[in-house]
């Protein structure tokens, strides 16, 4: 699914203070079918705003998003989300969380529950199928959270820091499956992280966003060949990248700390 | 609660409750303290078997009827009026300060009135077994449904899930744990209801016998009917217990 972004803006009112906070300040990008980006920035940048907009979840104050030309107008079947707490339904087997978004989009559980077979393989969640959530490790939890969304088949798939919650090693496991999966699946697909080294190894490009509000900072291409093996994080060509978005991300982070004094101020 | 005592603990529970028996049947025997007071264990069982064998069965049933049928209905308006008020917050905006008043006034002080419209049968207890039960039903199951996780509304959402579908597949099951919590207090109240409302006025019922018998000056009587609520209430607490315990994973 081809994306093209321009004049992105989202604005909230906070409820408490009835301050305006803008999230995202003219945002432009387009991105290629087929394509594997993320995006990073600092924290409350509005990287996640950025995946609710596409997600249909929030709508713009201003500017105009299309998917293959056609503008968002909510949530729909050729989107899905990834989200970053598991998301699951805790009286639901681990089958039928797999199965959820299916059935609300209308196929039958007998439909969707085959459907689901190849999906549950492929996110390594075999033999768990009727364990409930409780039951499995925070890592397994999002496995499920993944087959949960590939399942639908989704043109655009949203993932939003879905590894935050998992301890370094998990990590690494799973930033290898999802670059195994999507060698499969070849969706376009769109990654919130704020882990410099989890964005160059599984994307293709790397959007930086600014500190709030957020505005494209620059956007870095990234060419290691496919499939991705782990070892590639220790080549000289992955430290140079590390280091030069390292670079722009500290320029970010000073601008946070700048803005925060600020508002500390009497 | 009491899977989780160890052993010792169970064979300390049983110690004690043997104790406390032979004092009370020691005290009430050796007339230390004048058995017409306090009963005693011999003459509340000697006292059950006559009154098994003389009409207790049919109190005993009149009761549970009553209670059941209240404690059904209230279970039934309580989660369905619980959901639509969760669920419409306008309707809410309307009905809540009635049923918070309904639920802050004194019910026990509307059973004249149920006995009054509904005479002195099934029907008015029936009634004060429902405004017992109701109330807490439907705050719990209200309070359930508008604290649907955040995150799986989102999610909802994000597969393009409708109103219908979100309030079948997310709000109905994450009420069910308030559910049980409303039960717990709906039980404890519903009894009440029964025995009170049997109290002031019936024609049958373990409320109603004890009324009789106190009335006439038999405490033993009296006691019975204590032991068979204190009874049928554990009994219920536990099995609510059990419920309880199969739909713990549902909670968020």
């Amino acid at each position: 699914m081809k994306i093209d972004i321009t004049g992105l803006s989202v604005e909230y009112i906070m409820r408490r203070s009835g301050d305006k906070l803008i999230a995202l300040k003219e945002v432009g990008f387009s991105i290629a079918t087929g394509k594997f980006v993320c995006v990073i920035g600092p924290s409350g940048c509005g990287k996640s705003t950025l995946l609710k907009v596409l997600a249909g979840l929030q709508s713009p104050s201003a500017g105009e998003v299309l998917l293959d030309a056609a503008p968002v107008q909510g949530p729909g079947k050729n989107r899905a989300m990834v989200f970053q707490s598991a998301a699951l339904l805790p009286w639901r087997t681990v089958l039928r969380n797999v199965t959820y978004g299916l059935e609300l989009q209308g196929v039958s559980i007998q439909e969707a529950e085959k459907i689901a077979g190849d999906f549950i393989d492929m996110a390594g969640l075999s033999g768990f199928e009727e364990s409930y959530p409780r039951e499995i490790s925070g890592g397994m939890q999002q496995r499920v959270n993944l087959a949960r969304a590939l399942v639908t088949r989704p043109d655009l798939l949203l993932m939003d820091e879905p590894f935050s919650n998992l301890d370094p090693q998990l990590r690494n496991v799973m930033q290898l499956e999802v670059e195994r999966i999507w060698e499969q699946t070849r969706q376009t697909t769109l990654f919130v992280t704020h882990l410099i080294n989890e964005a160059i190894f599984l994307a293709d490009e790397i959007i930086v966003l600014t500190a709030r509000p957020g505005r494209i900072k620059e956007i870095v291409p990234i060419n290691f060949p496919r499939p991705r093996k782990l070892g590639i994080k220790k080549t000289p060509e992955f430290h140079v990248l590390e280091d030069r978005l390292s670079e722009l991300m500290d320029q970010e982070f000073h601008e946070v700390v700048y803005q925060q004094s600020q508002d500390d101020r009497p | 609660m009491n899977s989780s005592l160890s052993r010792y603990e169970k064979l300390l529970v049983f110690g004690t409750t043997i104790i406390f028996l032979t004092i009370w049947e020691l005290l009430s025997s050796l007339k230390i303290v004048d058995p017409f007071f306090i009963s005693s264990p011999s003459r509340i069982i000697t006292s059950a078997q006559w009154l098994f064998a003389h009409g207790l069965w049919n109190d005993i049933r009149v009761s549970l009827e009553e209670f059941l049928w209240g404690m059904a209905l209230a279970i039934l308006f309580g989660v369905i009026l619980g959901w639509a008020l969760g669920w419409y917050r306008t309707l809410s905006v309307v009905v809540e300060p009635f049923i918070t008043m309904m639920n802050a006034a004194p019910r026990v002080a509307l059973l004249p009135l149920f006995i009054l419209w509904l005479g002195i049968g099934i029907e008015s207890k029936i009634a004060a077994v429902f405004m017992g039960a109701f109330f807490p039903i439907v705050f719990t199951v209200m309070k359930g449904v508008r604290t649907i996780d955040k995150g799986l509304f989102d999610l909802a959402r994000s597969f393009g899930a409708n109103d219908v579908q979100v309030f079948t597949t997310l709000a109905i099951p994450s009420s069910v744990p308030y559910i049980m919590t409303g039960l717990h207090i709906a039980v404890g109240r519903g009894l009440v209801g029964v025995v009170i409302g049997e109290l002031l006025a019936a024609q049958a019922g373990i409320g109603f016998m004890m009324s009789r018998a106190s009335s006439s000056f038999q405490t033993d009587k009296v006691f019975v009917g204590l032991v068979l609520l204190t009874g049928f209430g554990y009994v219920l607490t536990e099995v609510l217990k059990m419920i309880d315990k199969y739909f713990e994973s549902w909670r968020i």
